[in-house]
């Protein structure tokens, strides 16, 4: 049980996809102009993070090695396709704001690097806590960084206003370059946070 | 005139990389140098274009008819992937010296996000075959237009003192930040 929850702490911070090893950063800034965005995001990804996993991890001693590569990727995109068509009819607005970024999860490098890099070698159990940890610290990181921009350059979270009327927004975090700036920050925090963390490590140690 | 406004919105005013965040991962990771930034730039464009010429007509004449359209996502990945390994057996076989210059970026161009995004918004879109010709044209300039600049920049800032909270990735971001922003001025481009 010790050993699971190591598992899944690593893809919520120690091996974060987005902010540690710097992959699928594509939709992470595309879709984080709103708060919902975010979570439907990081939820899509999830989902097809798990089912992927889980699939390729069951069968994983069927699928010859030198084939693997189109097998996973059909794989995936057959969740993905799932996503995308259950998006569509359910949440139409969602797709619709998400645009060409739900169907790209199919080539999200942080699926393919855990596929190949985990659940093509390891047993069921730690594979779906390995496919939630990565996929709940994507989301959370979505939720973040959409949460700052939105309240930053629309005054609301989650559509709810929750500046006071006065606040002027400022309308530069939600447009492209803004998105760049506040994940430039976010890697610089996460870099600081890093170092302290292991600064007191060594200290206790 | 209609081509020509495809093309520059393609190209400047939805660039491809800083305004719509596509193909991040080789933004960031090819632009080390701006010799690779263009190789890479050169083989994004090259598949691109193939790939769309590929796929457009497979969607209209064949997924169309078959009302198998729902296979959109798995039939493109797979033409994207097999057309790449082709191209890279016949550069390899053929043409050596430009094998030798395009080569290493091939096997990544699979998994760049923004060929696939272009083959599906041909679709989305519903742009004739020429207009996504040229829509896959002008994306890909773009691409290789903001792949030079950050190389360019990243040239400069080896010899330029960077705040030492910013040092490494942070400023790359911090930087794109900047080169977006000169770009929303292309807005006014078009009416």
């Amino acid at each position: 049980m010790n050993k699971l929850w190591k598992t899944f702490k690593q893809g919520i911070i120690y091996e974060n996809p987005l902010l540690m090893l710097m992959i699928g950063l594509c939709s992470a800034l595309a879709v984080t102009s709103s708060v919902s965005n975010g979570i439907g995001m990081g939820l899509a990804m999830t989902f097809v993070l798990l089912f992927s996993e889980v699939v390729i991890s069951v069968f994983r001693k069927a699928i010859p090695s030198s084939v693997r590569i189109p097998i996973f990727i059909i794989i995936i995109a057959a969740f993905t396709t799932m996503v995308d068509l259950v998006m569509k009819a359910y949440f139409p607005d969602l797709s619709a704001s998400m645009g060409v970024f739900i169907p790209l999860i199919v080539v999200n490098c942080i699926i393919m690097g855990r596929v190949e890099a985990f659940s093509s070698k390891q047993p069921l159990l730690p594979v779906i806590f390995d496919s939630l940890g990565m996929g709940l610290g994507y989301t959370w990181v979505m939720v973040g960084i959409a949460a700052f921009r939105e309240v930053l350059g629309n005054g609301t979270f989650a559509g709810l206003p929750v500046m006071p009327a006065a606040y002027q927004p400022i309308l530069f975090f939600i447009l492209p370059p803004g998105g760049f700036l506040v994940f430039g920050l976010f890697i610089s925090f996460n870099i600081w946070l890093k170092d302290r963390m292991q600064k007191s490590m060594k200290e206790r140690a | 005139m209609d081509l020509m406004k495809i093309f520059l919105v393609a190209l400047l005013v939805n660039n491809v990389v800083l305004m719509r965040f596509l193909a991040l991962c080789s933004y960031v990771g090819m632009t080390n140098d701006v010799g690779q930034s263009v190789g890479m730039g050169f083989a994004v464009t090259f598949v691109t274009v193939l790939a769309t010429a590929a796929t457009w007509p497979l969607y209209h004449f064949v997924l169309v008819p078959l009302q198998l359209q729902f296979l959109q996502i798995l039939v493109f990945i797979l033409v994207i992937a097999s057309l790449v390994q082709l191209v890279e057996f016949y550069l390899k076989k053929n043409i050596p010296g430009l094998y030798a210059a395009m080569g290493i970026y091939l096997p990544l161009i699979t998994t760049n996000c923004a060929i696939l995004a272009v083959t599906f918004e041909n679709i989305t879109y519903k742009y004739s075959f020429i207009q996504s010709i040229v829509y896959s044209v002008g994306v890909s300039l773009g691409y290789l237009l903001a792949m030079v600049l950050l190389a360019g920049i990243r040239d400069r800032m080896k010899t330029s003192p960077v705040p030492k909270f910013l040092q490494g990735t942070p400023i790359l971001f911090i930087a794109t930040a900047l080169i977006g922003m000169a770009f929303m001025g292309f807005s006014g481009l078009i009416k």
